[in-house]
This record gives structure tokens, sequence and C-alpha cells, in this order.
């Protein structure tokens, strides 16, 4: 049950002997780098200062745009020649982040993905079809050398191209998947149309989902139509990708591997840390990379410690469900919200759809706020009034989310564009 | 006697009804009647063809949501208080009309009234017991309006 008991069931004390004694060599080690060199100084700190857990609060953070600052090599702590692989985010915004591994760097990374897989039961008898874009996203490779290491047999097919995916499944009776939740939810509609029943016709038993977040209903939705159990996958390039935080069989929240991390959760307004449990934005430092260590990244993703210990008897904390970026943040109205609160009221409902839109606009200058549905495809009993009935519980169950009330449209299943990688849900048309 | 109608949930905007009708075209499919109704932004279509599996099979390949709904259609008379005769019949018994609509088979003859009721069986029970004659799905696609048989 455990891929490395020690590591995993380690005694907290131990753990937090072993992060400090891991902070102070990454903070000697980043010090190589001509970013850390630097910051070190203008904030008057040496690495020797680090004597507890408790002075890392005297690093500053790390950020998305200081990555972006000392583009490309900047933070290397180790010779360029060492490394041995980039990764790059999948941010659209700016230029992309780059980030570099060694070959040592790969191996602890990959060892935290097989550790995590085979947490939920993936053994090397299964087969293990990789639905993930491979190339610069580390959604794809990171999976793939886990699963390598793991000695599942690799089906490395990468994203897209539904109905082949399918028939690969069928052919060579995949058992695990790596998928976006999104597209999982839109391949059930492509399922229907090829007259494929997961359940009757593959031998599929676990789905890993990652890439973006997703609800608890959303999940639902995809160990019934798949037949699985699901498991929810944390990730980041800037700390690897995958493998960071993940789901044991208990599904109750992410153990964070604190032996190759370091977890903080701040007020991304005050940038104090909030009390355990509360909710705050995910701060990480890397404990294991040599080639390119971070300290004190600010993730954006928001999320908060569960207080207590897991009944799968892991030591390592655990992290809920990301409920948003801070990047993602919509404020409409002058109301703040995140695209995963419209996910988690819709998928509840039954009828409606694996897709939707938020589309922001102006009208007469104020906002408004359009929600487009897609409708199951059995849900449409040829009554217009069933589908007002629906229309008009989506408004209801949204103005209780989010307080202001949306103009909601019902589309057709499978009109609305999708995206083979994460899904793009929020047009924003407002005059910037 | 039951008569099967093709609901097509449909956005409202323009293009959407030339899909159906394209489609139908297409698959040599005979439209007896057509009614829309629209809500807000979107809308039901619903159609009565002389090959409803035929229809809905061609709907549904182009990519459409149908559904296929059991309706009444009821031989009338073509001429003042044909209708009223019918309706008295079914306020007198009750009967909750859901949607209707109607075609004329033969003008100043006969007329087929379709309706969508909450009790369909009984329904179909109390006009047979009246004299009304209700059309199966295979006289709908026999019918020949102008050259019709004596119903």
């Amino acid at each position: 049950m455990y891929w490395e008991k020690d590591s995993e069931t380690v005694p907290v004390e131990t753990l937090r002997g072993m992060q400090l004694r891991g902070l102070q060599e990454v903070v000697v080690n980043a010090a190589h780098s001509h970013f850390y060199a630097q910051r070190f100084a203008d904030a008057g700190i040496s690495p020797s200062d680090i004597t507890s857990l408790e002075d890392l609060s005297r690093i500053p953070f790390t950020t998305k745009d200081d990555l972006r600052e000392d583009w490309p090599y900047g933070f290397l702590a180790l010779p360029k020649e060492d490394m041995v692989r980039m990764h790059s985010s999948s941010g659209t915004t700016g230029r992309a982040t780059v980030i570099f591994h060694t070959r040592e760097d790969i191996d602890g990374w990959t060892d935290i993905v097989a550790r995590s897989m085979y947490m939920t039961g993936m053994r090397r008898s299964d087969v293990f079809q990789n639905m993930m874009t491979y190339a610069l996203f580390t959604g794809g490779l990171g999976f793939h050398y886990g699963a390598e290491k793991l000695g599942a047999l690799v089906i490395p097919i990468g994203a897209g191209n539904s109905n082949r995916q399918i028939q690969l499944m069928c052919d060579f009776q995949t058992t695990v998947i790596h998928i976006i939740p999104s597209y999982a939810l839109y391949l059930t509609t492509v399922f229907e149309d090829l007259g494929v029943d997961p359940r009757r016709d593959t031998h599929l038993k676990i789905a890993f989902l990652g890439a973006e977040p997703h609800s608890e209903h959303s999940r639902r939705r995809i160990e019934e139509f798949y037949g699985v159990k699901a498991y929810n996958s944390y990730g980041l390039s800037e700390m690897n990708g995958p493998g960071v935080a993940f789901e044991c069989p208990a599904q109750k929240g992410m153990h964070i591997w604190e032996d190759h991390y370091i977890v903080e959760i701040i007020d991304p307004v005050t940038l104090k840390t909030v009390a355990e449990g509360e909710e705050g934005e995910l701060v990480l430092t890397t404990l294991r990379r040599r080639g390119m260590p971070i300290l004190r990244y600010r993730t954006k993703d928001l999320t908060r410690i569960i207080p207590g210990e897991c009944e799968c008897g892991r030591t390592h904390r655990r992290i809920a469900r990301i409920t948003g970026r801070t990047d993602d943040m919509m404020i409409v109205k002058g109301v703040n919200m995140f695209p995963i609160q419209i996910e988690r009221q819709l998928m509840k409902i039954p009828g409606v759809g694996t897709n939707f839109h938020i589309i922001l606009d102006q009208e007469d200058y104020t906002d408004r706020m359009i929600v487009k549905v897609e409708v199951q495809k059995d849900y449409f009993a040829g009554d217009l009034r069933q589908l007002e009935a629906l229309r008009r519980q989506i408004v209801d169950n949204l103005k209780s989310e989010i307080l202001i009330t949306p103009k909601v449209e019902l589309v057709e299943p499978n009109t609305l564009p999708t995206s083979e990688g994460k899904a793009v849900r929020v047009f924003d048309k407002r005059e910037k | 006697m039951t008569a099967y109608q093709i609901s097509i949930f449909a956005e409202n905007k323009p293009g959407r009804l030339s899909k159906i009708t394209g489609i139908l075209a297409d698959a040599n499919i005979n439209i007896r009647a057509i009614t829309i109704s629209t809500s807000d932004g979107f809308g039901v279509v619903n159609i009565l063809v002389d090959k409803h599996r035929e229809a809905q099979k061609a709907l549904e390949k182009g990519g459409l949501t149908v559904s296929l709904k059991k309706v009444i259609a009821v031989v009338i008379d073509d001429r003042p208080g044909g209708l009223d005769k019918l309706i008295q019949l079914l306020a007198a018994e009750n009967i909750n009309v859901e949607n209707a609509y109607g075609f004329v088979l033969e003008s100043w003859k006969n007329a087929v009234f379709v309706i969508d009721v909450d009790q369909i069986e009984r329904t179909q029970e109390i006009l047979e017991k009246n004299g009304f004659r209700v059309l199966g799905a295979d006289e709908l696609a026999a019918v020949e309006p102008f050259h019709y048989m004596n119903y």
C-alpha cells in the first residue's frame, strides 16, 4: 500500500527535522544562483541565518514575475551543462516561465509521481493511458516517467483525438487513465456517440484528474460514467509538475509531499501566514531540486490545509481542492468570484451537460454576466417547460453562490467550443 | 393508435430551423405540421412527419437533440364547430391539453388536430368511444392530403 513506507509514514517531528536540514541545504545551494545571490544580499540575509523552520519567513517570496525577470538562466544554481531537461508553464499571459532539471532532479520528481500513483492502487500489472499533452507541459512527461518507474505499461498517446483514445482504451484494456477533468466530461459524449459504455466495454478502474481545478460533483460524474475511482492531482511546473500533492484512497484531500516541499498558506493581501485550516494562497519551497531551487514560490492557487490525521496513515499534511487561482478571480458588479464556484453549482444539477462558458460584458456601463450552459442530451424530453425549469434552477443556484443574478442561456449539447488542454471557461469582453 | 411527434431542442438563432428542414429534405421526409415555441434564447421545434423513426435518426445524426413524444392525432370536421366538438368533450372529461396544433387534410371536409395531453391512454379511449378517429403513425405516413381516403 506504500511506495516508500518510511518516507510516507515518517513521524511528524522527524519530518520537520528533515525539512529543516533540507531547507538549510537548499538555501546554501540557491545562493549560487544569480537571482538568489542578489535577493539574499538585498534582504540582508545569509544562508547561515536559517536555524529553524520559522526562519523561512525571513526569505522574501518568489513570484512568477521574478522567474520572468531573471529569464532564462538566472535561477540556475548549478552549471547549465548539468541540466538535462527543460519544461515550461502553460501560462498564456506574458513570457512563459521555464524550469530546468538535472538528472537527479528528474529522478526525485519521478519518484514522487510513482509514489502518488502507487498510493491509489496502481501497480506494474496496470495499463496506463496518458491522455495529457507531452512536450513542454509537465503533465505528460511527468506522469510518463512516474508510471514507467512504477513498472506499468504506458500508452503515451498524449492529448486529443477522442475516437482513437477510446479505440486504444478498448484494444489494449487500459486500466488507468490520466486526463484533464473537463476533457473527461466532454469525452463522455464521444463514448455515447460511438455506443461504447466504459463500464461494460473497457477495463478502466482508476482515473487521475489533473491540470485544472474541478468540483467534487464533476469527480463523481466522471467516476459514475467511467466506472472508476478518480483521484485529484496537484502540481505546477515551477514545482516540477504533477506529483506535488495527490489524493490517497480516502479521497479526503491531497497529501502534499513534505519531504520534497515546504508548505505555507498565506493571506494574499497581507502576505501573513493564516491559521491552520484557513484558506489562503499556497506558497511552496523546493527541498530536493538542485538545478533550479525556488524558495517561497507564490503559486496563486487558493486552498487550505485540512487539519487532522488521514486514515491512510500517511503523515504528510493534506491540502483541500484548489478553489481558484488569485489570477482567475472575476469581479462582477463589485463581487469577487471564481469560475470553480459556477462549476460547483452547475455540476450538481441533473440536466446540465458537460461544458459551460462564462461571458462578462457590459450593458449601459453595468457589468453583465452571461452563463451559457449545455443541456445534457438525454435530459431533453421535448418539453419547453422542463427547459425553463432547468434554467430557473440554474439561475437560483448560481445566485445563492455568487450573490448576483446571471443571465443563463441554455445551449444545445456539444455546441460550445472545447479545448484539448485546460478548459477555457471565462470570456471577459468588458472594456479594461 | 399512437402518433409520434418529434421535438427538437434548438437555440433561438438564425440558421437553426434551416438546419432542421435541410436534414429532413435530404432524408426525403415529409413534414405534416410544425410548431415552434420559444423561451429566453432557446426553443423547442415540434414536428409531425410521415416517417418519424427515419426523421429521428437523421436529425440525431445531424447532431441535433431530439426527443420522441406520444401525441394524439384526431380527425375533426373542417367546418364551423368541428374543433369545438372535440374541445367540449375534452373539457367535460377534465382532460388538460398541454400543447396542440392542427392541419387541414381536405378543405371543408376534414382536418387533423394534434394534442399533447397528460392522460394519453384514457383520452384515446374516450375519443374512440365518442366516435372520433385517431390516427396512428402508419396512417400519418399514408395520409395524402387532397386525395384522401374515406375517413
